[in-house]
């Protein structure tokens, strides 16, 4: 074909700088947010002016928001004069609203948005005032962004962020500063070791899982199974540690381990061993977007009987998910914090409004974030933040945060327990036509 | 280790391997020509899938018009591509890495442009948008998409391989491989072929990405990121420049891919590419088919 010199010096050097290139680009690239935390600006404001006490008046307000870069995705949700007389509760959200993760980061917002307008209508208590970020699943820009939080925007807390993935860096991030986080959807094991400051409303995988495996044994006699997981991921793996433990506990034998990488498309080969293997169920610990691929690639492509259960972790449990996988999803077995066929009050209201806004049903994720702001605001209140410098705001939210006792929320009455994990019972869900409803 | 599945794991190996070969013959035949590495390619592979799947989902077309139009399509962002990226150098006669670099700015855009109008969510042609057929026999399934796509994939190989060595533009094209300066000396319109060249490769690398986004039925914009690396494993193992060398790598890598996974390695899938890549490297430094290193035109 083509007979040519090739010039070997310069192949090489292109090959290597490419090799680098790629590698670092590994992770999908979306573009860094411009706004740098101009740790500077942020430090310089912090003691003497506007930054350091939080006066709820509307010329502070202005004052703060001019701080704010202006190319930053800022929405400030407060209305400028009135206040309900509690200050002004400034709160970071660091949420995946970008990329393939994005169907997380968007349920949380748009729930999010909707529990600050209604405390902020209600004005019992401080007003929000709420900074949205993109933290496009990267852990280092995670980090960018709680910086830019705690210094340039000067916040009381902060929700977030949404994977596991970007806790384990961010999250240190916070508690070397003093500022509390209150993580709404992470769900490995750890998070909240990482300190003092450390908060989360969502059930572990170690809190759900367990019941997941019992019920399945109980009510779909399964008695052995595949694992498939990520192992790249902290969120998948750590699901996976967990089946794996509560499968042997519960006596269900493990035919094989089969593992993907996170931004794997293909799964047909190891669903194709999986299949040879013939088990009851296929445990699967992955992401939204693996987990819908592999729910549509086993049934469609590789065939894998119906009756072969598909029993999943957190990531499964979305109805985009559902939406996606459509028919394939049919006989998933999954473990959830909350679930849309609660029948209590706050939980139908919530899901009345949140379609009036967005014209969808709501998922565990917004459940979750929604309750986070609420469980956050709650403690806000109690800790009487109006007029204390922001350093000692924020350790007195920490303190209250502690001390939340019984909040009325969707996922029912909050407390958390003493490791500041969530502290309320799972419940397990199957897909039947197209919807989760409670595996009886 | 389970070996039962083993019949049905080689054909998915060998089903990947004409996607991933009918990708990197694109990289191969610009490499060939030109002596860069088009490092946009992966881009233009996600440009072509994410084009047809919109024709389809947002303008309602068939499927096969929307192929051909999105292949088309793609051809002519590889001409955008080249007059952007590499004509003024080309003209300047900058060093190779200076294209390399233009081309990976190029990559960058064209990702950036995609998440921009088409959001950055994974997308989905309609199920059944290509008629879910199987044919079941004993334990083997296989797809009716899967061997519509290796047909298109070997046809276009196939072709590929007639127009390099039969017609014009093939001789045109090796003329500027060899020496483009004689080329054009002897009267051949060096710029008109590159930009040829260029329509042609894009184009398969646009075919290779709507099949691929077909087959796994997922698209989006960081798609070009997992076949970029094999596709580079798959030229340097074919021997730079080779098309038939290409096509033979890219059903190996398929196939190491499948028995990285049948003998249990799943954790290692990605890495046993690489080792294969390494091992043909130190048998026959020139890979597979390539050319002995060092001989003069």
């Amino acid at each position: 074909m083509f007979s040519r010199r090739i010039r070997t010096g310069s192949l090489a050097l292109s090959l290597l700088l490419l090799f680098s290139l790629l590698l670092t680009a590994c992770g999908g690239e979306t573009p860094q947010p411009a706004a740098t935390p101009g740790a500077t600006t942020g430090q310089e404001a912090a003691p003497t002016t506007g930054g350091g006490d939080q006066t709820p008046t509307a010329g502070t307000d202005t004052g703060a928001t001019a701080t704010t870069p202006a190319d930053t995705e800022a929405t400030t949700t407060a209305p400028a004069g009135e206040s309900g007389g509690g200050g002004t509760l400034t709160v970071g959200f660091a949420f995946v609203t970008s990329g393939d993760n994005a169907v997380y980061g968007n349920s949380q917002r748009a729930a999010a948005e909707l529990a600050i307008e209604e405390i902020n209508a209600k004005g019992e208590g401080p007003q929000i005032k709420a900074i949205f970020e993109d933290t496009a699943a990267k852990p280092d820009q995670a980090i960018t962004v709680f910086q830019k939080f705690i210094n340039n925007d000067q916040v009381h807390a902060i929700i977030g962020p949404t994977l596991s993935n970007e806790a384990r860096s961010s999250d240190p991030v916070a508690q070397t500063a003093g500022v509390p986080v209150l993580a709404v959807s992470n769900t490995a094991g750890g998070i909240t070791d990482m300190g003092d400051y450390i908060f989360r409303d969502s059930l572990a995988e170690f809190q759900v899982i367990p019941e997941t495996v019992k019920q399945a044994k109980e009510k779909l006699n399964i008695s052995k199974v595949s694992l498939l997981y990520a192992s790249d991921d902290a969120f998948s793996k750590s699901g996976a540690d967990v089946f794996r433990t509560e499968l042997q506990k519960n006596n269900i034998q493990i035919l094989s381990e089969q593992t993907f990488a996170t931004a794997d498309t293909d799964y047909r080969t190891q669903l194709t061993q999986i299949k040879g293997e013939n088990p009851d169920a296929i445990v699967v610990s992955a992401l939204a977007n693996p987990a819908q691929t592999i729910l549509q690639q086993a049934r469609r492509d590789v065939g894998i009987d119906p009756k072969v259960h598909i029993i999943g972790g957190n990531g499964f449990n979305s109805p985009a998910v559902l939406k996606a996988a459509g028919d394939t999803a049919e006989g998933l077995v999954v473990g959830a914090a909350w679930n849309l066929n609660a029948t209590d009050e706050l939980s139908q209201q919530f899901i009345k409004d949140f379609n009036a806004k967005n014209g969808k049903d709501p998922d565990q994720f917004a459940a979750q974030a929604y309750a986070g702001v609420y469980i956050l605001h709650d403690a806000a209140t109690r800790a009487e933040i109006d007029g204390k410098p922001l350093a000692e705001a924020r350790t007195a939210i920490r303190d209250a945060l502690k001390s939340t006792d019984a909040v009325p929320t969707v996922l029912g009455p909050f407390s958390f327990t003493d490791k500041r994990d969530a502290n309320h019972p799972p419940v397990v869900q199957i897909v039947k036509n197209g919807a989760f409803d409670i595996l009886k | 280790m389970n070996l039962s599945q083993l019949p049905q794991q080689l054909l998915n190996g060998i089903f990947s391997g004409s996607i991933y070969a009918l990708f990197a013959l694109g990289y191969t035949l610009v490499f060939g020509v030109l002596d860069i590495l088009n490092l946009a390619h992966a881009a233009i592979f996600m440009l072509g899938a994410t084009f047809a799947w919109w024709l389809v989902v947002a303008q309602g077309w068939p499927l096969w018009l929307a192929f051909v139009v999105a292949v088309l399509v793609s051809g002519l962002l590889g001409v955008l591509l080249d007059r952007v990226a590499f004509l003024r150098l080309r003209l300047r006669g900058a060093p190779q890495l200076s294209a390399l670099i233009s081309s990976i700015g190029m990559a960058l855009i064209f990702v950036g442009l995609a998440r921009l109008l088409f959001n950055a969510e994974r997308k989905q042609f309609p199920y059944a948008s290509f008629p879910a057929v199987f044919f079941d026999i004993g334990s083997l399934r296989i797809r009716l998409l899967d061997v519509v796509i290796l047909a298109v994939s070997l046809a276009m190989m196939f072709g590929l391989t007639y127009l390099v060595r039969r017609t014009s533009l093939g001789r045109a094209m090796r003329a500027v491989a060899e020496n483009p300066r004689a080329a054009a000396l002897l009267g051949v319109n060096i710029d008109r072929v590159i930009m040829q060249t260029f329509f042609i490769a894009s184009a398969l690398g646009g075919a290779a990405g709507i099949l691929y986004g077909m087959s796994l039925n997922s698209i989006e914009p960081g798609m070009g990121n997992q076949v970029e690396l094999k596709g580079l494993s798959i030229i340097i193992l074919g021997g730079m420049g080779s098309i038939p060398g290409a096509m033979i790598a890219g059903f190996l890598i398929g196939m190491v891919e499948v028995l990285s996974v049948v003998f249990g390695g799943s954790q290692l899938k990605d890495a046993l590419v690489f080792v294969a890549l390494f091992l043909v490297l130190l048998l026959r430094p020139q890979g597979i088919f390539g050319a002995r290193q060092g001989r003069a035109a």
